[in-house]
């Protein structure tokens, strides 16, 4: 093996090495995370800006609060965009369980007559060259909810008796988007005006 | 060995998927496109210069008991170092990558060098190994990738070639498989010849 001797291995010298070697890298990581801390914030907050200026008609403040969806599971965040004091439309933050890789994360923005303004995918697992046909950037199927009011627009797929045509292939998907979108809207129409 | 020979093995005659069959994990499982297999072999190349040099820089002063956890925690640090950059500075690509990230610790490529390879040879052809296992590693995985893209949805690296939406099963977890046993097939045959 190598030239030098290696130090023996015994008790005290593999729990010095092993606790030099932990301590070392410890430090570096320390270091690292304290240097891209705030990148990493400014990443997330750029991208939920991009995702909010996606589905939401211009504005110029936001203002966001919490909201508890009916059916009592982890609440939704609302963005509701103000121009001149006037609304303009609230963006929801919202999620459904039930997508084919697990949990989607959408942003839906809704008009003040409560028409879908637009979607935004933000997170999802779903699979690629099928389900993630739902992202603006892969397929234009979610512009079908485009300017709809969920009261007319029936939120499930024409499988389920829905008006919403199923990505092919990827009905899975579909019906976990209109879940997501349908939370949104219930939780809106429900109380996320106060 | 001279190191021209050192770095080049690693694309054709011991690559690391084609050849050696390490690492076949992330491999199979981040080559949906072109795009996000380079993205992978480049960050895996990144983790697999970084622990080769220290592992041969620090290779005589740690016990032959305690090495493999030794290994370990160096290789996981600078995995951890990838992923926590990536997603401050490259958010898009952290999307595409980020599950897969933290499974490099346990790609048997990287441990596999450290200690068959850096842990009893020199400095400089330890960091030539390291290259030139991933920059193999990088290339093979984005053949895989855009074999792959090119398939089932009918483009490379995000451009579209062909109309219309290919053959899916190649997007899929077993179209990974099909299209890597051809690969290597193609590899024996070039190897031989």
């Amino acid at each position: 093996m190598s030239k030098k001797k290696k130090p023996e291995s015994n008790f005290i010298n593999m729990i010095m090495t092993l606790l030099l070697v932990a301590a070392i890298a410890g430090l570096a990581l320390g270091g690292v995370y304290v240097v891209t801390k705030e990148p990493i914030a400014k990443a997330k907050e750029a991208k939920l800006k991009s995702a909010l200026g996606k589905v939401l008609p211009a504005f110029d403040t936001i203002h966001v609060q919490q909201v508890k969806p009916i059916d009592g599971e982890d609440s939704l965040t609302f963005y509701t965009g103000y121009k001149n004091n006037d609304m303009v439309g609230t963006a929801i933050k919202t999620y459904s369980n039930k997508g084919y890789g697990g949990e989607i994360e959408l942003m839906v923005g809704f008009k003040p007559d409560m028409t879908i303004n637009n979607t935004a995918v933000l997170k999802h697992k779903e699979t690629p060259g099928l389900g993630d046909k739902m992202s603006k950037s892969k397929s234009e199927w979610s512009n079908q909810f485009l300017g709809k009011n969920p009261a007319e627009f029936k939120l499930g797929v024409k499988k389920d008796g829905g008006d919403v045509d199923a990505i092919t292939a990827a009905t899975i998907t579909s019906r976990a988007f209109c879940d997501a979108v349908k939370r949104a809207y219930e939780t809106y129409e429900k109380g996320g005006d106060q | 060995m001279s190191q021209l020979k050192n770095f080049s093995k690693g694309f054709v005659k011991e690559n690391p998927v084609f050849v050696l069959l390490l690492g076949l994990c992330p491999a199979l499982g981040v080559t949906t496109s072109a795009i996000n297999g380079m993205g992978m072999g480049l960050a895996t190349t990144f983790v697999l210069v970084m622990s080769n040099l220290v592992v041969t820089s620090i290779k005589s002063l740690i016990p032959d008991k305690v090495r493999i956890p030794s290994f370990i925690v160096i290789i996981a640090s600078f995995v951890t170092i990838v992923e926590l950059v990536m997603q401050g500075f490259m958010p898009a690509l952290f999307d595409q990558l980020g599950l897969f990230i933290p499974l490099i610790v346990v790609n048997c490529l990287v441990l596999g060098r450290a200690e068959a390879f850096a842990s009893k040879q020199g400095f400089v052809t330890s960091v030539v190994d390291g290259l030139g296992m991933g920059l193999g590693f990088t290339f093979a995985l984005t053949l895989l990738g855009g074999v792959r893209e090119l398939l089932g949805s009918g483009a490379i690296f995000g451009f579209n070639l062909i109309e219309g939406d290919g053959m899916l099963v190649f997007v899929l977890a077993p179209g990974a498989f099909i299209a890597l046993g051809y690969l290597i097939a193609i590899m024996n045959k070039l190897n031989k010849a």
